[in-house]
């Protein structure tokens, strides 16, 4: 089991993640830079937080022409694992492997906080260690992170349950006021279809270690690495 | 011989994607007293130059590169404007 932390010039949650596959879960993990092709001997491949090339025109817009990116998109599509945390969620809507947006936050704040999310499924091996509508509660740090679908789109992501994680109060309550960002439905975090490739704006990475009092997100890295190796 | 073209390229934000910065700006220029505005919107204006054959290959590389990089279907609407570039005396 061999983890891949992307790295774009921005990035800057590379290192944090890294962190959590080798250090805290004893996986092999290589770091693989924007420019790089070969990722053929990589099992898992994380798009981690940041400001890839400064947000520029959209954010995500210009990584998703990296290199890199046409590997990510054939191991996705082989039905391999893909995790975008944050702007690697932004990212991986860029470029098609999910669909809708990410877009500015309602009203307008950039927003740095700890929020409570609901694990709407446990099928998968993203949330295997999770139980079914169990409240947890990780970081969230992004202005753009209003997650946007047309329709058509959102009755398709409910129907076929590609929602894994959303925004909701302490007692698990899903309204308009446990919605810190204006999302759709929500949504913090999706799937595709076939559920292989996720994307979250929360990030796990900031809530493992047990040293920062904050643990919800291990399970994650966890259940993927118990998961993956179950086959 | 290609003739060099300049660009004006307006991308706005889909009408069903909420525009809370939109909302801000027309809420100030409520109170500077202009009451009577309503429906603003923020897009994005990108100025570029670019050479072709023709308008119309012009216009098809345009398309292209709004497609797939200056503007995201999903969540945007685009349209440009499109200019011939006179060519310099001394290139002649």
């Amino acid at each position: 089991m061999k983890f891949g932390v992307i790295v774009f010039p921005g990035s800057n949650c590379d290192r944090d993640v890294a962190y959590v596959t080798r250090e805290l879960l004893g996986s092999s993990t290589r770091m693989v830079w924007h420019q790089d092709t070969d990722i053929s001997d990589l099992d898992v491949i994380i798009v981690p937080g940041g400001f890839s090339y400064g947000d520029y025109l959209r954010c995500g817009a210009i990584a998703r022409f990296s290199n890199v990116m046409n590997s990510i998109l054939d191991h996705g599509k082989q039905g391999k694992w893909v995790l975008g945390i944050c702007n690697g969620f932004q990212i991986l809507t860029e470029v098609g492997l999910l669909p809708g947006a990410l877009v500015r936050n309602r009203d307008l704040h950039f927003i740095c906080d700890r929020v409570p999310l609901k694990i709407e499924r446990t099928d998968l091996p993203w949330t295997r260690h999770y139980t079914p509508q169990q409240v947890i509660t990780l970081p969230i740090a992004h202005g753009e992170g209003r997650y946007y679908a047309d329709p058509d789109t959102l009755k398709q992501l409910e129907d076929q349950q590609q929602i894994l994680f959303r925004y909701c109060s302490a007692t698990g309550a899903v309204n308009d006021s446990s919605n810190p960002n204006g999302s759709l439905n929500n949504i913090a975090g999706i799937v595709n279809s076939s559920g292989n490739v996720l994307g979250m704006m929360p990030h796990p990475e900031r809530a493992s270690d047990p040293i920062l009092q904050a643990t919800d997100g291990m399970a994650l890295f966890q259940g993927l690495l118990d998961g993956v190796l179950v086959g | 011989m290609a003739i060099q073209f300049k660009a004006r390229i307006y991308v706005t934000l889909r009408p069903s994607v909420l525009d809370p910065a939109g909302v801000a700006v027309q809420s100030g220029l409520h109170q500077l007293g202009y009451d009577s505005v309503e429906g603003v919107r923020i897009g994005k204006y990108i100025e570029l130059q670019l050479s072709a054959e023709n308008q119309t290959a012009a216009e098809a590389q345009l398309d292209q590169m709004c497609d797939r990089l200056l503007a995201n279907p999903v969540i945007e609407n685009y349209c440009f404007e499109l200019d011939e570039v006179p060519a310099l005396a001394v290139d002649r």
